[in-house]
């Protein structure tokens, strides 16, 4: 598959999500790309983990103002009706359900919806920034996330093997191979993508999916 | 009342072995000036407190460079690729904490409140060695309240009296940790006169400032 047209159809799948006002944080990287595809008729606000709500697009050359930055470290602008805060209120936002949805990327996701997405030990140790609580926080997280990993395996799998960033908080899964809703009973696949089969998408998760009569073609 | 004073008399209250709060998020907010007097006056064995790691040669990556950090309190070192690189024998030993927890803790020993109950971290590294406590159901780590010695603030305006204004994005940790230390040192680009910051427009009040400096 196209790597960007799969990116694509995510971040368009994941904007029909949204409803007209809602509070919503996007992670770095893919997340970011939803912002840009927005149905008509949707107006939301952009949370910025390090201190307001209401962020705009990235400022032309010149234009860049050194007290404003997105949480990724790159200028930002801020749109009409935005509010600055400390750090103490961001996250009273977020950990408080004050955030509508949050999307973000992950290493691994499993069929229980907990998420592993801030650590590789020996590997990649950053920190978790503000995911855990973002995770835990959001009235809905949705995952986007490439089905597979750079190595051609299984992201979605039956139990996570890396440190987890939270228990259980997983709620929809976005990939460029299918749209995975989280239930009581377990995964269930709701739409796959153009081209391909129910059973190319099962082959290609190793948590077991459950599939109901109707499973849609993604529509973006 | 004037708290306005010289980075060298601001600096004689920072010494060996104490914890210093540093404001700042990817160095937006970060009190450059005082950072680099801390360094030049050669400190040893700081616990720093920090929500990220600066950026090379920025903001704490100064105090990180000259050694000065024997434990680092933080949420995320990413965005500063010289501190994972140091000798695993020269970095400070780290305590990695969520955003959320990290600033609440600030913002409880500031306030004088014993500890809290979050629900981010729990099933997670995080809880290790924490008490877990259910209620009406739903898990809870507890958390402890963060102190310093001595906190580095940036504020936009500061008025003499050390009333504060904030700018932007820079606003971050500033407020919060200017809250929980013994003595609090405001870098301030902007400084007027006391009265000519409306008290309405005030984001910290000057009762937590000790020094002000121009930056």
């Amino acid at each position: 598959m196209a790597e960007q047209n799969g990116r694509e159809m995510i971040a368009r799948r994941i904007a029909k999500e949204f409803k007209d006002g809602d509070i919503v944080n996007l992670g770095i990287g893919l997340p970011t790309l939803v912002a840009n595809y927005l149905p008509e008729g949707v107006e939301i606000l952009l949370h910025s983990e390090n201190g307001f709500i209401g962020l705009g697009t990235v400022p032309p050359p010149g234009e860049e103002d050194k007290d404003l930055i997105n949480a990724g470290n790159q200028f930002a602008t801020v749109v009409p009706g935005a509010s600055f805060f400390d750090s103490a209120t961001s996250f009273t936002i977020v950990r408080g359900g004050h955030i509508d949805v949050t999307v973000l990327g992950t290493l691994e996701v499993d069929r229980e919806g907990n998420i592993a997405n801030y650590i590789i030990p020996g590997k990649m140790m950053p920190g978790m920034g503000g995911a855990m609580d973002m995770v835990v926080g959001a009235k809905k997280v949705i995952i986007a996330t490439d089905h597979l990993d750079k190595h051609g395996n299984p992201k979605i799998l039956k139990k996570c093997r890396l440190p987890l960033t939270a228990v259980g908080e997983a709620d929809l899964i976005v990939t460029d191979m299918a749209v995975i809703e989280r239930t009581g009973e377990g995964l269930v696949l709701k739409e796959i993508a153009p081209g391909l089969t129910v059973e190319e998408v099962v082959k290609n998760t190793e948590a077991e999916l459950i599939v109901n009569g109707s499973v849609k073609t993604i529509e973006v | 009342m004037n708290k306005v004073t010289t980075l060298e008399n601001a600096m004689k209250r920072v010494t060996d072995g104490m914890t210093i709060m540093l404001g700042g998020f990817a160095n937006v907010g970060t009190p450059e000036l005082l950072v680099e007097a801390v360094v030049a006056k050669g400190v040893k064995d700081l616990t720093v407190v920090c929500l990220d790691a600066g950026l090379p040669g920025k903001g704490a990556g100064k105090l990180i460079n000259a050694r000065a950090i024997k434990k680092y309190i933080t949420s995320h070192v990413g965005l500063n690729p010289e501190f994972s690189r140091q000798k695993c024998s020269e970095q400070p030993e780290t305590v990695l904490v969520p955003q959320g927890t990290l600033a609440e803790r600030i913002r409880a020993g500031g306030a004088g409140i014993g500890g809290f109950l979050t629900p981010t971290g729990v099933g997670t590294l995080v809880e290790e060695g924490k008490q877990k406590l259910t209620l009406n159901g739903k898990d809870y780590l507890l958390e402890l309240p963060l102190k310093g010695d001595v906190a580095l603030v940036k504020a936009y305006r500061a008025d003499k009296a050390g009333n504060l204004v904030f700018r932007k994005s820079a606003r971050n940790f500033n407020p919060l940790i200017a809250t929980a230390c013994e003595y609090v040192i405001v870098e301030a680009e902007q400084i007027e006169d006391v009265g000519v910051i409306d008290p309405d427009q005030v984001m910290l009040s000057g009762v937590f400032v000790d020094a002000i400096i121009q930056g």
